[in-house]
């Protein structure tokens, strides 16, 4: 289907189901059930996943299949939500405008960082894009000011030009985002029975982009294109030595996977009209590469995976707070329910950091595969289990 | 007028003078071997042949056109191919792949963004690629992950994707080295096999004399950087000079 | 011309930082072969080990003085830090005063065993690794090491002053006869650094030791095939690295009040500093450092800034651009050095 084979139509279709049935399948708890608190099925949540999971795809084009590490890819993130929210402010409220401009000037963007960068390999390359990042980053706080509004962020408001649109409502408010008209934070709330699931105009839109954007990376991977990637990431030299210009290689997969960032930036706007210059702090740019690693860099699947894990965990572990875990652990004999929440305290609310810098260690010392790989490997052992339970000396499958 | 020629080339590293005056002429359809003792410069002068250096003096013509200050690609993609020392393949890929990625390079060129196909639609290389893997005996391994081949393995799979370009130049770096004396035979009759069925020109450096004079038909000797003597392989046998400068010293 | 010449001066004490940070950072590419994104960690845990000495001079219990009333008529709550009592008002009081010098004592046992358990426990494993996952692990390493800082001394900088002799200003022009007043304690940082430096260099060039290190930076496979136990030694180059680094973060302390994330600040610069200076090049790296800083100082002038607005914001980054592309072996890098 759609030019796929089999295995890879059958992931698409699993994210397509993943991301069209988010509000169900992540409000698996009644809304007043003490286990409320895990529910994810939020729109602003939603949105989140499926953004950050554009942003890691991109990624792991640059990342998985040329191995180069960018620490800089926020940048582009972060000049995607600058574009889109200035289409807001001169053209109109319309997303669609907004996008493309923020993939366009993301790419040009990447285009210039990449012809520069990719002219040396290695750690060099790493740091050459972190020095730009955060060159950039400097810039939008201090001279670029008129265009980013420094520190403030860059807002929308009444005073906006909008020649398409409206510069305030009749009300006097500023206008929202909407696509031709639908507005991006009309949400449709299903109450079914104790369950209130949401259906967020918005989400569907960055979730439709994000299955577009998926497809795309799967076909990309597929290519004659992709092979290239892996073999500059195998053997350059060889490369070389084939007849095969490497560079234009790389700068297309990084202007492309740019261009990913900034659609993300751009769909980040979308849903909520502003831009600030922390988007482009290398920080962020370090987000993105572990949610491509703990998902699994190089696979198709991973950085989808690794995105949503790692949202989901710090929108929980940032709600947790000390009553809570008493709560919790009140079944402990009091002295001992006061260690544990002593020990676990740290790790949560404001701790988010340290927990997503342990799993950083835990997962590049443990897990370099990813979880794709950890699944793999919990597969493997279980058909091995399985093969010597039912007592047949035949050969496993090898795990892809 | 030879296929490569190779004028008055000079290189030197610092202080040392790796090559001088080299004059060297590679005539069509032959097998032309370039050996001398340790630190002769062979290396050296290969690498001014495919753009890795570039030589201080003199001119390096290939078919005809200078190959002088064009990187390796371009030269690749004049028409010559290039087989390492140790083995260079793509050892992340499979050996399908491997093989295929040298036909894309034929066909498409240095550069293509062919980004939506899929690798399986292309029916033409994949039926080259299939095709050049038999002949080199490994359509078995086809599947297998390059860097899990024996040494011998991945030296058949080098020749075949430097092979796979029809390349009218294969240049061979020591493609012996390292071999268990099986693995040096078969590469030798491989070799023989290539020189006599295809329309190629071999260019050799070597150190192994068994394999210089079962596959040469023309021999240059350099040393201290400078050719010694150009000729048929009898001759090399039985001149003086070569023996003195280093059949001598290595008999 | 006094101005040029006090740009110079404001260039040094952050030329000395970025040097002494990227002094370690290249001692530790050259030698292990790693590429540390912690470095900057070691720094800020430095500069928070002077934080944690001042505390701990300050350390007070409470007496009530029946003969002192305070501006509530109730008898007044007297703090005495126990080292006043110990050693009495005056020689305590100036225990307490020069806490930053002294923590350079304190600093240096706890930045070698940092060091020590860094290099022991994580990067040793890391050795034979792909650069990306060492850049990853160090990188992961790095924020939990300043999130710890930050859960234990909180987001906010915290001041931590010279002591008095030496938080004046001094004028450094008057033997010239020109007018270029500037703090006493930068010119006490940048001696510091270049004895640091100095001495790192002698001990590198004079000791066997050091002529083992330079061999293994040269050259690591063919030092371990004569036998000599060099990981060993680059464990201890590794706690030195890190102890640099901390006294380096140490005496920084009174220029710049120290946060939790100081040490990435420093990082990134510091890791354009090396690449400047030519990956595994310490004279490189001293010297890059100085010069960024000093550039860094000059774009800051207001003439510069005016004909360039912002420029003060990325010349480091201009500069390290223009130089890996002109000049992609840094400086004073040799080929062959983190080639790949």
């Amino acid at each position: 289907m759609f030019g796929l084979d089999k295995k890879d139509t059958s992931k698409l279709i699993i994210v397509a189901c993943l991301a069209l049935l988010a509000p169900f399948i992540l409000n698996p708890f009644p809304t007043d059930s003490a286990l409320a608190q895990f529910n994810a099925g939020y729109p602003d949540l939603m949105q989140r996943f499926v953004i950050f999971g554009i942003f890691a795809i991109g990624f792991n084009i640059l990342f998985g299949l040329t191995g180069y590490l960018s620490f800089g890819h926020a940048a582009f993130l972060g000049v995607g939500s600058y574009s889109a929210v200035w289409m807001f402010k001169l053209i109109g409220m319309n997303v669609i405008p907004a996008i493309v401009l923020s993939v366009i000037v993301a790419g040009l963007f990447a285009l210039l960082i990449g012809f520069v960068s990719l002219r040396r390999s290695g750690i060099y390359f790493s740091i050459l894009t972190l020095a730009f990042a955060q060159m950039s980053f400097n810039l939008a706080y201090s001279v670029l000011t008129p265009i980013t509004n420094g520190e403030t962020g860059l807002q929308l408001t009444l005073e906006d030009p909008r020649i398409l649109g409206v510069s305030a409502t009749t009300d006097g408010s500023i206008p929202v985002t909407n696509l031709f008209g639908l507005e991006m934070r009309s949400t449709f709330e299903m109450a079914v029975g104790p369950w209130a699931f949401q259906f967020n105009a918005g989400y569907y839109l960055c979730a439709l982009i994000m299955l577009a954007a998926f497809y795309l990376s799967i076909r990309i991977f597929r290519s004659p294109f992709g092979m290239m990637l892996r073999a500059v990431k195998s053997n350059q030299q060889r490369m070389n030595y084939t007849g095969l210009n490497t560079r234009p290689y790389t700068l297309a997969a990084f202007v492309i996977s740019g261009m990913y960032a900034g659609l993300a930036g751009g769909l980040m706007a979308s849903m909520d009209p502003l831009a600030g210059a922390e988007r482009m702090q290398w920080t962020a740019s370090g987000e993105v590469v572990l949610m491509t690693i703990l998902g699994g860099a190089g696979t198709l699947i991973g950085p989808v995976l690794g995105a949503g894990f790692i949202k989901y965990f710090e929108n929980i572990f940032s709600k947790i707070n000390d009553n809570v875990l008493h709560t919790w652990f009140s079944f402990l004999p009091d002295g001992m329910e006061d260690a544990v929440v002593f020990i676990i305290h740290p790790f949560i609310g404001k701790g988010w950091h340290l927990t997503l810098g342990i799993l950083f260690m835990l997962v590049v010392i443990f897990l370099p595969g990813g979880l794709v790989e950890g699944g793999q490997r919990i597969k493997g052992w279980l058909s091995r289990r399985k093969a010597k339970g039912s007592n047949t000396s035949g050969e496993t499958n090898p795990a892809e | 007028m030879g296929i490569l020629e190779v004028k008055d080339v000079g290189k030197r590293f610092g202080g040392l003078q790796a090559l001088s005056n080299v004059n060297l002429s590679v005539q069509e359809n032959s097998v032309h071997a370039i050996i001398g003792p340790n630190g002769a410069g062979k290396s050296t002068l290969l690498n001014c042949l495919v753009g890795k250096l570039i030589p201080d003096t003199g001119s390096v013509m290939f078919d005809g056109q200078s190959v002088l200050g064009r990187a390796p690609y371009e030269i690749n993609q004049m028409g010559i191919s290039r087989v390492f020392q140790t083995p260079e393949i793509f050892g992340d890929l499979t050996v399908l792949e491997n093989m295929m990625i040298p036909c894309f390079a034929k066909r498409d060129g240095a550069f293509e963004l062919n980004a939506l196909s899929s690798v399986l639609r292309q029916k033409d290389i994949l039926q080259k690629a299939e095709h050049m893997l038999e002949e080199m005996n490994m359509a078995d391994k086809r599947h297998m992950h390059a860097a899990a081949m024996s040494r011998g393995d991945k030296r058949r799979l080098e020749i075949g994707m430097c092979l796979s370009q029809e390349p009218r130049l294969l240049l061979l770096d020591e493609p012996t080295a390292g071999m268990a004396r099986a693995d040096t035979n078969n590469t030798i009759d491989l070799l023989k096999q290539i020189s006599d069925e295809r329309d190629i020109t071999i260019a050799i450096i070597e150190h192994d004399m068994h394999v210089v004079f079962s596959l040469a038909n023309r021999i240059t000797v350099l040393a201290q950087g400078t050719p010694l003597v150009e000729d048929d392989p009898q001759n090399i046998r039985g001149n003086p000079k070569v023996r003195e400068a280093y059949l001598g010293e290595s008999a | 011309m006094d101005a040029i010449l006090l740009q110079i001066l404001n260039g040094l004490d952050k030329g000395s930082a970025y040097a002494l940070i990227a002094l370690g950072l290249t001692l530790i590419f050259g030698t292990l072969g790693v590429v540390n994104f912690a470095h900057g960690a070691l720094f800020m845990i430095g500069a928070f080990c002077a934080v944690t000495l001042q505390r701990i001079l300050n350390l007070s219990f409470e007496l009530v003085d029946e003969t002192q009333k305070d501006f509530l008529g109730n008898p007044l709550k007297v703090k005495t830090p126990y080292v006043e009592a110990w050693f009495g008002p005056d020689i305590g009081g100036s225990i307490i005063d020069w806490a930053v010098p002294l923590a350079i004592l304190f600093a240096i046992p706890i930045m070698i065993g940092v060091g020590y358990v860094m290099e022991r426990g994580l990067i040793k494993h890391f050795y034979k690794r792909p650069h990306a996952d060492q850049i990853l692990v160090t990188f992961g390493l790095a924020i939990v090491l300043q999130e710890v800082v930050k859960y234990f001394y909180g987001a906010n900088p915290i001041q931590t002053p010279a002591p008095d002799a030496l938080n004046g200003v001094v004028n450094l022009g008057a033997a010239i006869g020109m007018d270029i007043v500037y703090p006493v304690w930068r010119v006490v940082y940048f001696f510091f650094a270049v004895l640091i430096i100095g001495g790192i260099f002698s001990f590198l060039q004079f000791t066997t030791f050091g002529m083992v290190v330079r061999a293994g930076m040269a050259d690591r496979e063919t030092v371990g095939l004569l036998g000599i136990n060099i990981d060993r030694r680059f464990t201890i180059m590794f706690g030195i690295a890190a102890a640099v680094a901390g006294l380096a973060g140490v005496m920084y302390t009174p220029i710049n009040s120290p946060n939790y994330h100081m040490g990435m600040d420093f990082l990134v610069l510091s890791f354009v500093v090396v690449v400047v200076g030519g990956m595994g090049s310490l004279p490189g790296a001293v010297l890059a450092g100085f010069l960024l800083g000093v550039l860094e100082s000059f774009a800051s002038m207001n003439e510069v800034k005016s004909l360039l607005p912002g420029i003060d914001q990325i010349i480091i980054y201009v500069v390290a651009i223009i130089i890996l592309l002109t000049r992609p072996r840094g400086l004073m890098g040799r080929k062959g050095v983190m080639e790949e």
